[in-house]
């Protein structure tokens, strides 16, 4: 779970800085994304690099949702009467979020893999440039409705999901370290989805075009 | 004061139980919540019925045989055990919901009583340190640097009540084993045994039934001796070195 998460936190943060390429132009960002295949040629093949990454991404992800399940079904065993009345006194807000959270993260995933990678379903008009799908995708209120709820729930799971990666990783054994781990936890789920927000918002506005 | 008390009932491990409404009168704030329950059994038994089992033994909070979950929170609203929270944390003529443990690793053998014995059994696996036992040695043979002394000892104060347990969102064990893990391993006679010890314990406290940690906290925070959550950071950390090193 700690392990698998963290590569998805490296990996959130590189695809975070690069949707600010969109920032660029359309010229930047297209060159970027082309960039993403060509990477490591000629000692890889063409999109070799993305395919390396994907399948990593994949197995990382059959890895954290097999134990997040094995999770979710040894609470539930391990308590089949549950209590008429529970107030929980400690338990952060994004700590609630993390079952029903993380299985919205995977829907929209699905879903926005289907929108960008796979060009199945696009809302807005499609396009062979990269910087234009994200555009005429984006300037769909619904789209970024989506995309605003998805970045909520990535919020949520990034702040609970780092600190108890630290903590179950041991991290975490003294008062000043869980302080540390805690205060970075909510840095990072502040500006990861922060920075996923500001390309689409820009294209709703009409700024990006 | 006047207290509405809705109280799970049940008659034995094997029958289903359910809630059953009771009032109490002529409470004052002084009294504990066990003598609150004590007025309460009083009438019962003068009325002919059934007294509400509860556990409890020394009293004064050291013991970790009361416990119960309290409106939702286990040993209720004050960091402290059931038997030293006092009535005036209530308002007057509050209703008060009062339920066992709930983890299917602490069966209810009756009302509010639940076997806890899954506990024992997790020491036994490895809470322990082997040595000969006998007359206590010299204190000052084996010197401890005061900040471990003191860690183990903030560990070492946790009776065994369950209110991790109970508190637990995943209904875990894992603040009471992590309790005993930091308190052993912080000391120089916890060694030899370290790398086994927690292994023995996990494995032990799996097979008991309890959830996995999610690292949420609830534990901490219900723990009437104050534990901190660091330990169970610390027995990760010790689980990790664990696995690195394969315990004999």
């Amino acid at each position: 779970m700690a392990v698998t998460g963290a590569i998805f936190v490296g990996y959130v943060a590189l695809h975070m800085y690069g949707n600010l390429m969109a920032f660029g132009g359309q010229q930047t960002f297209d060159t970027y994304a082309h960039h993403l295949r060509t990477f490591g040629q000629p000692m890889l093949p063409y999109s070799g690099l993305l395919w390396v990454v994907r399948l990593v991404l994949v197995l990382s992800l059959v890895g954290h949702v097999y134990a997040a399940f094995k999770l979710w079904s040894r609470a539930d065993s391990a308590r089949s009467t549950k209590y008429a009345v529970k107030k929980a006194t400690k338990a952060t807000f994004s700590s609630k979020w993390m079952r029903w959270g993380g299985v919205a993260l995977l829907v929209f995933v699905i879903w926005h893999i289907l929108q960008f990678t796979t060009r199945t379903v696009t809302p807005g008009g499609d396009s062979d440039s990269p910087y234009l799908r994200l555009v005429n995708g984006f300037s769909v209120w619904w789209v970024f409705l989506i995309y605003v709820v998805a970045l909520f729930a990535l919020a949520m799971h990034l702040r609970h999901g780092i600190w108890s990666a630290c903590q179950t990783l041991g991290w975490t054994s003294s008062v000043l370290s869980a302080r540390i781990v805690n205060a970075i936890a909510i840095a990072i789920a502040v500006i990861i989805p922060l920075g996923f927000v500001l390309p689409p918002f820009f294209i709703l506005i009409g700024v990006l075009n | 004061m006047r207290f509405s008390l809705k109280i799970w009932r049940q008659p034995s491990a094997e029958t289903k139980g359910s809630f059953a409404m009771y009032q109490v009168d002529d409470i004052t704030g002084d009294m504990s919540f066990l003598e609150m329950l004590d007025v309460l059994n009083e009438g019962l038994i003068a009325r002919g019925e059934d007294p509400v089992a509860f556990d409890s033994d020394c009293r004064e909070g050291i013991c970790g045989a009361c416990g119960m979950m309290i409106s939702g929170q286990a040993h209720g609203p004050e960091v402290t055990t059931t038997c030293q929270l006092h009535m005036r944390s209530f308002t007057d003529g509050d209703t008060i919901v009062i339920e066992p443990w709930r983890a299917n690793a602490f069966p209810v053998l009756k009302d509010l009583v639940v076997d806890r014995s899954a506990f024992d059994r997790i020491i036994q696996a490895g809470g322990y340190i082997t040595v000969n036992t006998g007359a206590a040695p010299e204190a000052h043979s084996v010197p401890v640097p005061k900040p471990n002394a003191d860690r183990a000892f903030d560990a070492a104060t946790c009776i065994g009540c369950g209110a991790c347990v109970a508190a637990c969102p995943n209904a875990s064990g894992m603040l009471f084993m992590a309790a005993k893990v930091t308190h052993l391993g912080e000391l120089p006679q916890g060694q030899p045994e370290r790398a086994s010890r927690v292994v023995k314990m996990v494995n032990q406290h799996d097979h008991e039934g309890f959830g996995g940690c999610t690292n949420i906290g609830e534990c901490a925070g219900a723990c009437p001796k104050e534990i901190p959550l660091d330990v169970i950071s610390q027995l990760n950390n010790d689980m990790r070195h664990a696995m690195r090193h394969q315990p004999s």
